[in-house]
């Protein structure tokens, strides 16, 4: 599912809101989201999950076409942790479909 | 940061009261859960795709006691951030 066909979905949801509002916003949570990772924040969303960066140490890579041994450099990663709700609603959803 | 410095944050910049933004907010992420669930997978260009992955049963063991148990098949969500995602925190907010 694309952003477009999530945004219909959401749109149903919500009537006194405009198309164009609802892109607006959900381009704003994305990027609030984004932001608050940049600097190094945590954001929790309860029932849903939270988003949180990881720390890759520095570690030696090779370059897979040559086989020159390179160092990676450390790394920031975004990370998603699901949260409790969303993670019992993904599974029910399974047991109930067998 | 929560879901209320998320609201604070953003909804004098989408010309919303608090609380249309918490609905919208709220509304966001419960769509999202409800797609999920259903074992779809949701791409959000720029953001990331969420994704359900099927896991099979595998046998484990108590860590407490070492007792041997089956562990059932489950379901997963994992989270893929986008490339512009990862860019984007490892330019740091300085950028």
């Amino acid at each position: 599912m694309t952003r477009s066909e999530l945004m219909r979905l959401v749109s149903e949801k919500v009537p006194g809101f405009t198309k164009r509002e609802i892109e607006n916003i959900v381009k704003e949570i994305l990027e609030g989201i984004k932001e608050a990772l940049a600097m190094g924040e945590k954001v929790e969303i309860r029932g849903f999950g939270n988003f949180k960066l990881r720390h890759r140490r520095e570690r030696r890579g090779r370059n897979p076409k040559t086989g020159d041994t390179v160092n990676v450099p450390v790394k920031k990663v975004p990370f998603f942790k699901v949260g409790k709700e969303f993670r019992e609603m993904v599974n029910r959803k399974s047991s109930a479909g067998d | 940061m929560t879901k209320a410095t998320l609201v604070d944050h953003i909804y004098e910049k989408v010309g919303l009261s608090k609380k249309e933004t918490t609905e919208m907010v709220e509304t966001l992420f419960e769509t999202i859960k409800e797609v999920v669930s259903e074992g779809e997978s949701i791409k959000l260009s720029g953001f990331g795709t969420f994704t359900v992955r099927e896991k099979g049963s595998r046998r484990g063991r108590n860590p407490k006691t070492g007792v041997e148990i089956e562990i059932e098949p489950r379901r997963v969500v994992t989270f893929k951030p986008s490339v512009g995602f990862k860019a984007f925190v490892e330019r740091g907010s300085d950028s």
